[in-house]
């Protein structure tokens, strides 16, 4: 598997670490509904395909990437910065 | 003639062996059961035997996707062990390692389990004192264990660099002396030929693709081979649960699927007669029968539904193995290959009537499954047959995670990591 940095290229995942389901998002901090939070920390889709997720270049130039990965197959495909992510546009921390 | 024994061995030896029978029918689906158990895995195939064994129900569909041991049964690495610190999981795996103890003669089917012992190698002394303290909870609860010193350790696995300088220092090791091995092919067939004897139907090649519902009650499933009907119907497929669970309509669960890779070198004169697991890193290794070094380490750490890994972690698992035993640098290795893991959120199983109205969940084995093939059957049969849990399974709930009630063996708190 190889992920392509948009700051650094092409790079083995040994340099990458994962950072789990980017289709999660936090609660705000002040909410005290159990039931999202609960969904938050302990729920899983487990997707078979097209997978949002986040990782980051911890050994190369640390920056967090939003990757999408068939699930399937470990096909990489698209790779963008994860500031720029729907995620992180949804103004949710990852 | 269908019991195995010397005597049979004998006659048929004399006969030209044509008198060996298929260890289970290849039945044709009945329209309805009282109990359709999703999934012929090691999990499958003994709720079956002991729903029949214990609990008299007879009228059981085990359906399997592809063939009996095609699933992870087949594919692990055969460590058996109940050394656990928390209560929860103590009592369940110590009743899974005593129906090891008498599972050949239960089954009427050698599953060649062997009692060599798993050692747990302390890297530097605050892991010894952990080790302690979980040995201490054991023996507590009445479960065999030992700490051995660093020379005892040495002792027990000739070669292993148990130096002082060594990067990552062994300071002693706690010892399952009951712990082992058994051979996973035959826990498989044993039980599926242990079930088909009192009556249940295992039907290979029904790969489940749809539930039959009346409203939010399962009623049964649709599989390739057919639909039928039934009041229970239980879903043990391990690594596939999230698939299956689908069809079901549960969309989410506290269960990420991930990939565990093992390895098998070369055979080697026997030197490894016990099974260890180094927390300097994560490794676990022991030798089987036929010479092979069997070890693994870590989940690949992503969520994946391939059935194969990446090559950071074969990295990683050599360079822990060859730390240990510089001696076997140069041993070859002959295969590796990968499993899917229903990873936990919290490292533990879920065997459970539910989430559904006629419907019964066992699932989150992570990578340590094979083990308690004997109690989750047991445990499970069960709770389909009173509908309420057995006292050894009833923290093993859906619910305890939103409920806070989690069991978090290595205290790391939410992650699919854990085992
Ligand atoms: C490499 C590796 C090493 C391991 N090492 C150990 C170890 O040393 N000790 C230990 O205790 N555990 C170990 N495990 C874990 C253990 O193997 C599993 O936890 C355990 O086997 C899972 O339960 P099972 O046997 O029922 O699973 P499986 O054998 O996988 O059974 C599930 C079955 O469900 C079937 N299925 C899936 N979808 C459907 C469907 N739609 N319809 C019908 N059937 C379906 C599958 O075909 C499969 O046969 C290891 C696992 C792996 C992969
Ligand atoms: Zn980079």
């Amino acid at each position: 598997m190889r992920i392509t940095c948009p700051h650094c290229g092409r790079r083995d995942v040994a340099e990458f670490t994962y950072q789990g389901d980017a289709n999660r998002l936090r609660p705000d901090p002040a909410s005290t509904d159990q039931a999202a939070w609960n969904a938050y920390v302990y729920d899983r889709v487990n997707t078979r395909g097209p997978h949002r997720e986040f990782w980051q270049h911890s050994g190369g130039c640390r920056a967090h990437l939003a990757v999408e990965r068939d699930t399937a197959t470990h096909a990489i495909l698209s790779v963008s910065y994860a500031r720029d992510s729907d995620t992180a546009r949804a103004g949710r921390r990852p | 003639m269908r019991e195995y024994s010397a005597f049979a061995l004998l006659k048929n030896a004399l006969t030209g062996n044509t008198g060996w029978k298929e260890a289970w029918r290849k039945p044709e689906l009945k329209a309805s059961y009282d109990v359709i158990i999703v999934g012929g895995g090691g999990h499958g195939l003994s709720t079956a035997y002991y729903l029949a064994k214990e609990h008299g129900v007879r009228n059981i569909a085990v359906v399997e996707k592809g063939w009996i041991g095609s699933g992870n049964i087949g594919r692990n690495t055969t460590m058996i062990r109940s050394n656990y610190l928390h209560p929860q999981n103590q009592h369940f795996y110590e009743h899974s390692l005593t129906l090891w103890e008498n599972l050949s003669q239960e089954l009427n089917f050698n599953v060649m389990f062997s009692q060599r012992g798993v050692m747990n190698l302390a890297v530097g002394p605050a892991q010894l004192d952990d080790f302690a303290r979980r040995g201490n909870a054991m023996r507590l609860a009445g479960i065999d264990a030992e700490l051995l010193s660093r020379e005892q350790v040495a002792k027990v696995i000739p070669g292993m660099d148990v130096s002082a300088s060594a990067r990552f220092p062994i300071y002693g090791g706690l010892m399952q002396w009951r712990g082992g091995t058994a051979r996973h092919d035959a826990v498989a067939w044993g039980y599926a030929r242990a079930a088909d004897r009192l009556g249940v139907d295992i039907i290979e090649n029904a790969e489940v693709t749809g539930f039959l519902k009346d409203g939010d009650t399962i009623t049964g499933v649709v599989t390739k081979r057919g639909e039928i009907r039934a009041k229970k119907t239980a879903v043990v497929v391990a690594g596939s649960t999230g698939q299956v669970m689908k069809l079901a309509g549960i969309d989410r669960l506290p269960i990420e699927s991930h990939v565990l890779q093992a390895f098998v070198t070369e055979a080697v004169k026997p030197f490894i007669h016990t099974v260890a697991a180094f927390g300097g890193g994560h490794l676990y290794f022991t030798q089987s029968d036929k010479g092979s070094l069997v070890f693994g380490g870590d989940i690949d750490g992503y969520n994946t539904w391939a059935q194969r890994g990446n090559l950071p972690v074969v990295e990683d698992v050599m360079s822990e193995f060859v730390a240990l035993f510089p001696g076997l640098a140069r041993v070859r290795l002959l295969r590796s290959w990968g499993g899917l893991m229903d990873m936990s959120m919290d490292g533990s199983p879920i065997i459970a009537k539910g989430p559904l109205p006629g419907m019964y969940l066992n699932t989150g084995w992570c990578y340590g499954g094979f083990k308690a093939v004997p109690a989750s059957g047991w445990t499970f049969a069960w709770t389909i047959a009173k509908d309420e849990p057995h006292a050894f399974n009833r923290h093993f709930t859906l619910d305890r995670f939103r409920r806070g009630l989690i069991i978090d063996e290595k205290g790391q708190g939410s992650t699919p990591r854990l085992h």
